[in-house]
């Protein structure tokens, strides 16, 4: 039976991968950073040090790069952020410290703030050296159970109070998403092993890889060994498309792919759809269109079932998609899947619009669209089925419940990251999440005797 | 960590980096501040007799350089304008607040002896570190015979350091005006008056800008300009030149000296220290960023001095000094030409038409299939580094030391010179 289902590897040159995986942001020159420096007006009580999670003091850092004292500069983003690397390269600036720049109010021309993190922080961790240095002994004990930015920020912090902290990751690799999900032209030569390499050098942080919180341990096996716990588990499970034939071959979850697409040796071996629809309107959705378009896709059209101002991918994202040969098509709801023996071959939709009071309604219109792969990138969940003792912790619109303090409704258990919802599930908001409950848990300790 | 603790004159700070005697100085509120964000010492705006100046409105004006805002700066601001007991009160709190920190009292009254002892009497009592006396100030004081009057005469300012130091034990720095042929006949004066230390430089004689509808020079006051005081990172050249020149005459390169003038940032501060100053003051830069500033000096001093390997501030201070000379003692035969880096130039061409039209017509546009290159022609090249510095891209364009086989000649032995001195 002749079927027109095209899925298969090897459909661009490895040159021609290597290139569109090249670095999207090349490193500053010394000459733009200088420049660029020199752009920042020093403002006080800056508006981009508020927009950043971290709270990193901009305008000093900045200021440092354009006297020369880039190691002053590195130490001021790395001691509010441990991840000033990770975040310069990965953070949707836009909507952040840059989207806040007087620069950006005033004349549409933010300064390129991630770019000269990544400038001073670059430059710094090739240097090889360090600012901070394990604290004295405490003689406590604490778990750290995953090791993404959450749980490594908060080790990390730990570690600088004195505490001795145990990681357990589930996973090969440290850095959760950072190695697995960001998308691979955003931090290339394998930075995020390199970051983590610089993060364990302070000492004083245990790895337990392939240690699976539910499978391996359980949450109360460990009070025995340790004075307090912190959550940092992220988000293991995803929304479900509630169509039917889900499951069926050519039909993927985006953030699976993407692990795969990162840990694969080889680009170009990896089997590509020719036309492609992902469903979706987060950075998620936006990374894998892209991500496929440029390892050889023909068409990818990213489905979005409201509008642009509804869409949770930044505009800086979604110009970045386009700029790349992604299709956006707005206001499409999906409805059916279609198949040729077993294999998705379609999708057909049904045309939405807001009502008066902003609600999403079918206007009776259906449209189709031809696919050899379907990626749904519609969310991700909190994995919440793994540890009978998770029955007792609380949890609040999906994520696990904490107070001001990130503890949460278990004693001396702290949670952090994606997996609870303090901000926006962002790198750089797990770091921050991470350093706030190593303060806390830090606090907690010292005042028990 | 370096140690970055500084001694100007018998005055000890925990770091060189002090505020000048100016707006950030003249009252406890901002000297707190300045304090706590880390400045190592601050000079009090100048105290002078009651009843108190007044000032002007409109006072300051700036000259914006291509984009960037306050290179420099003018004032037409004089010394405080606050009754003197208000002043030393607020004085006296500061330094029980603050006591490692150095609080330096600016003074300028008039030149008659009575008030010198009258004020002295006074600054004693407030428990400060040391005064400072103003002998710069370019404008509205020297009218009256004040500021810049007493510092463009040697005699006066000899004679006024003496009533100070003979009055009061307390460390006495002479701040000096740029506003002289020859500074070292000041600093001499200073040193001869039985000063501790000089500060230098106080602000240069300026219009910075003329309002060509108004047709006045600006600052404008109701219709009407005046000259002022000028500083900021314009004039840095000028002060480093100034500290230099006191740093290395015989007569005087044992005073020390507190600079000032243009200082922005750590290396600025740092390229003052190796001509010899044991500390710095900083006005415009903190007036125009405010007080953090002093961050990236203290750090950018420490990192600086760790990588290089000094612990303490005396172990590079002067280092550049023994390598100031006259042109006369220049090696005639140390000989550069300039070289293109192919693989960063961007073509724009300025080393071509600069050579060409200011220097030695020495750099070559080659142009093959619409693609430009430059080519530098060595027998015309002379070393100027016009080019290397009109280049926009850092490091495109080097100069190469060409003259490996040739001794070392100076002027003074040269062929070309009727009064060489001739070795037999
Ligand atoms: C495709 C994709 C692209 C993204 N792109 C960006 C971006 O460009 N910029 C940005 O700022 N953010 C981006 N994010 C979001 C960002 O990656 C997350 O917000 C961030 O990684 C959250 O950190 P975390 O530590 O909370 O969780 P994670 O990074 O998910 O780390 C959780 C860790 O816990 C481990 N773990 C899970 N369960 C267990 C268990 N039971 N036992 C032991 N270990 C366990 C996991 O293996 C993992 O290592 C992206 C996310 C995705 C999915
Ligand atoms: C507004 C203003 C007021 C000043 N007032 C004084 C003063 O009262 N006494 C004084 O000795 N110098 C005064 N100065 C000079 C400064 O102390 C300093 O010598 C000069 O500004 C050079 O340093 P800078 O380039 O860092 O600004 C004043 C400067 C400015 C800009
Ligand atoms: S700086 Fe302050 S005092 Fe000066 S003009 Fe502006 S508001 Fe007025």
């Amino acid at each position: 039976m002749v079927t027109n289902i095209d899925v298969r590897s090897g459909r661009l040159s490895k040159e021609d991968i290597t290139k569109n995986f090249a670095d999207v942001h090349p490193p500053l020159s010394p000459g733009n950073a200088l420049v660029e420096s020199n752009r920042c007006y020093f403002c006080h009580d800056a508006p981009c040090v508020e927009a950043c999670p971290t709270a990193i003091d901009i305008p000093n850092f900045i200021r440092k790069i354009s006297t020369g004292n880039l190691k002053g500069s590195a130490k001021d983003i790395l001691t509010q952020n441990i991840m000033g690397g990770m975040c310069a390269r990965v953070c949707p600036t836009e909507s952040l410290c840059e989207g806040a720049c007087v620069r950006h109010t005033g004349e549409n021309q933010p300064v390129r703030i991630g770019e000269l993190q990544r400038y001073a922080t670059d430059w710094f961790l090739e240097t090889g050296e360090t600012f901070f240095e394990r604290g004295k002994s405490t003689n406590k004990r604490v778990a750290v159970i995953g090791g993404g930015p959450a749980g490594l920020s908060c080790a990390h912090k730990l570690a600088i109070f004195g505490h001795e902290v145990v990681v357990f990751e589930s996973r090969e690799k440290l850095s959760g998403l950072n190695e697995y999900g960001i998308a691979a032209y955003k931090t290339v030569d394998n930075f995020a092993q390199r970051e983590v390499e610089f993060i364990l050098n302070i000492g004083g942080i245990e790895i337990r890889n392939n240690k699976s919180l539910g499978k391996d341990f359980q949450l109360k096996n460990l009070q025995d060994e340790f004075d307090a716990v912190f959550l940092s588990i992220g988000l293991g499970n995803v929304n479900s498309l509630g169509l039917k034939g889900a499951s069926m071959n050519g039909v993927y979850d985006a953030v699976e792919k993407i692990s795969e697409l990162r840990q694969s040796k080889n680009l170009a071996d990896l089997p590509i759809g020719r036309r492609i629809v992902v469903i979706g309107g987060g950075s998620t959705a936006i990374d894998i269109a892209v991500q496929t378009k440029k390892l050889g896709a023909e068409d990818v059209t990213l489905a979005y079932r409201r509008g642009p101002k509804q869409m949770k991918a930044t505009w800086k994202e979604i110009e970045f998609a386009q700029n790349n040969g992604v299709r956006i098509k707005y206001w499409v709801s999906p409805k059916s899947l279609h198949s040729e023996n077993g294999h998705v071959s379609g999708i057909e939709f049904d045309c939405t619009e807001l009502d008066s009071d902003g609600k999403t309604f079918f206007t009776g219109d259906v449209r189709f669209m031809e696919a050899d792969v379907v990626y749904k990138a519609i969310g991700q969940l909190l994995e919440d089925d793994f540890d009978s003792e998770f029955e007792n912790i609380k949890i609040e619109k999906g994520k696990i419940a904490v107070n001001s303090k990130l503890e949460t409704s278990i004693p001396l258990v702290w949670a952090g990251g994606d997996c609870i919802n303090s901000g926006e599930d962002l790198t750089v908001q797990a770091v921050e999440d991470g350093k706030q409950a190593a303060i806390a848990i830090n606090e907690k300790l010292t005042n028990i005797k | 960590m370096a140690n970055l603790k500084c001694n100007v004159g018998g005055i000890q700070a925990p770091n060189p980096f002090w505020l000048a005697s100016a707006p950030p100085t003249d009252k406890i509120y901002n000297v707190e501040r300045a304090f706590e964000a880390g400045w190592g010492g601050v000079v009090w705006k100048t105290l002078g007799m009651d009843p108190p100046i007044v000032n002007v409105s409109s006072r300051y004006g700036a000259v914006h350089y291509n984009g960037q805002r306050l290179m420099g700066l003018n004032n037409l601001e004089l010394i405080t304008d606050r009754p003197l007991e208000v002043n030393l009160k607020e004085i006296k709190q500061v330094k029980k607040n603050w006591q490692d920190r150095a609080v330096v009292v600016s003074l300028m009254v008039p030149c008659e002896e009575k008030d010198w002892k009258y004020i002295m009497r006074k600054i004693e009592d407030t428990g400060c570190d040391g005064v400072e006396l103003n002998f710069g100030c370019p404008h509205g004081m020297s009218e009256r015979g004040m500021g810049a009057a007493v510092g463009q005469v040697p005699e006066y300012i000899e004679m006024v350091t003496h009533w100070v130091k003979d009055c009061s034990d307390l460390p006495c720095i002479v701040k000096l005006t740029p506003n002289v042929t020859d500074i070292r006949k000041a600093a001499n004066a200073a040193k001869n008056g039985g000063g501790d230390a000089v500060s230098l430089i106080n602000t240069i004689n300026s219009i910075v800008s003329v309002d060509l509808d108004q047709m006045a020079p600006e600052p404008t006051i109701d219709g009407k300009g005046s000259h002022g005081g000028y500083c900021g990172p314009a004039v840095k050249p000028i002060a480093l030149h100034m500290v230099t020149e006191i740093a290395k005459d015989p007569d005087t390169n044992n005073l020390p000296i507190s600079a000032i003038g243009g200082i922005s940032n750590w290396r600025d501060a740092t390229e003052f220290m190796a001509m010899g100053a044991s500390g710095v003051q900083v006005c415009t830069a903190a007036m125009h960023f405010g007080f953090k500033i002093v961050d990236d000096m203290i750090d950018g001093l420490n990192t600086w001095m760790d990588d290089k390997g000094y612990e303490n501030i005396d172990d590079f201070r002067g280092m550049a000094i023994p390598n100031v000379t006259d042109y006369q003692y220049l090696n005639l035969n140390y000989d550069v030409k300039a070289r293109i880096d192919e693989s960063t130039c961007i073509s724009c061409g300025l080393c071509h038409i600069s050579c060409e039209d200011g220097s030695h017509q020495a750099i070559r546009v080659i142009k093959e299939n619409g693609v430009k290159s430059f080519e530098v022609i060595d027998d015309n090249c002379v070393g100027c580094n016009l080019c290397m510095l009109a280049c926009p891209v850092p490091n495109c364009i080097t100069m190469e030391r060409v003259d490996s086989a040739k001794e070392y000649q100076n002027w003074t032995t040269h062929p070309n010179n009727p009064m060489r001195i001739i070795e037999n």
